[in-house]
């Protein structure tokens, strides 16, 4: 069990390096598939199914297919090499270490008696098995029941961006919608 | 810093290397796409963190088995004010008999089930839909930003702001 997730956060480390370090867009926005990939294979080690999931449909599917629309539409323009990254790499490391610093007093994992395991004192798995009438999936039901209002600010979140990209994008065909009729009147 | 210290901790410290990761793309490189691809990196790095703090040990994921779920929303159904002993033990019963329906394994194991925590999860799955919103929203700005200025690279655009 230990050698998987060993394995699984190697892979995700080189992953994540190489998306870093590579300059074709293509490679890249593949090895950002893979990467979301090998972290829902971790969140299933971690307990968290329903997630792992989501970050697999979600992460390596739509939002691989997103990027790759997106990089039809404005060309395989490469990331061109530039002389100084030492400023965001100082940046990054500092930012780094003090996270690090931050973990040291962290409760370790796994721990049972964790804040994040103590706090809800009749814990929601418990709560649930009252409430919900033998619906087997806890998730589920906090999702939906417990946290509606946080599920029901998503969904406004989703349509709303939506509408945006819709806006955005649809911009354009009027413009041009509106142009093409004007060069149509100066040409004849 | 002891090795018990690093094996408790190691966790975060890599989910931090992938954070750390995003933050340099999103801070070094110049195409948008590629920052965007940053951003999404980082986002998922939220992620782990928050579902590495859900883990218990020896925890199972938090679906409780159909037997014992059947058993308790039979006990909830017939638990009045007055009688709810009764149901509970008859839920109990109903709970080792159906276990043992399924074999001795079971049976051992539905005295105490440990689940971790259901909460991060759940607060992850929104993240994780609002953030594929904020993805594709990024992504439309970035389309738009090649039709006005025919590049994505960002110092290009900025000297394009410049010259005109």
């Amino acid at each position: 069990m230990n050698l998987i997730v060993f394995a699984l956060l190697a892979l995700l480390a080189i992953t994540a390096v190489a998306i870093a370090q590579l300059r074709e867009l293509w490679a890249v926005i593949m090895f950002t598939g893979i990467y979301s990939f090998l972290s829902a294979s971790w969140m299933i080690i971690l307990d968290a199914p329903d997630v792992a999931f989501t970050e697999a449909a979600v992460g390596a599917g739509i939002s691989t297919v997103l990027m790759l629309s997106t990089m039809a539409l404005t060309g395989k323009a490469e990331d061109i090499p530039r002389k100084s990254s030492v400023v965001p790499l100082f940046v990054v490391i500092v930012t780094g270490a003090t996270l690090v610093y931050g973990t040291l007093d962290m409760p370790h994992f796994g721990s049972p008696d964790a804040p994040v395991q103590v706090y809800p004192d009749p814990s929601f798995v418990e709560r649930s098995e009252a409430d919900m009438h033998g619906l087997p999936n806890v998730v589920t039901a906090l999702l939906a029941s417990y946290r509606g209002y946080d599920t029901l600010g998503e969904t406004t979140v989703v349509l709303t961006a939506g509408i945006a990209v819709l806006l955005i994008l649809r911009k354009n065909e009027d413009e041009q919608d509106d142009t093409a009729p004007l060069a149509r009147n100066k040409s004849s | 810093m002891t090795l018990e210290s690093v094996a408790g901790l190691y966790n975060y410290w890599v989910v931090i290397f992938l954070m750390m990761t995003g933050f340099y793309i999103v801070l070094a490189r110049k195409n948008l796409i590629k920052s965007v691809i940053g951003l999404n990196i980082f986002q998922t790095s939220v992620f782990l963190l928050y579902i590495t703090m859900g883990k218990v040990e020896g925890g199972t994921a938090p679906i409780v088995p159909p037997a014992i779920a059947a058993a308790q929303a039979h006990a909830a159904h017939g638990s009045d004010a007055g009688h709810a002993a009764t149901p509970h033990v008859e839920g109990a019963h109903e709970v080792a008999h159906a276990a043992l329906q399924h074999g001795g394994e079971l049976a051992s194991t539905t005295t105490e089930i440990i689940y971790s925590n259901p909460l991060p999860s759940v607060l992850m799955l929104t993240a994780i839909v609002v953030g594929i919103a904020t993805t594709a929203l990024a992504l439309a700005l970035v389309v738009r930003i090649r039709e006005d200025y025919g590049t994505v690279d960002e110092e290009r655009i900025l000297e394009l702001d410049r010259g005109e």
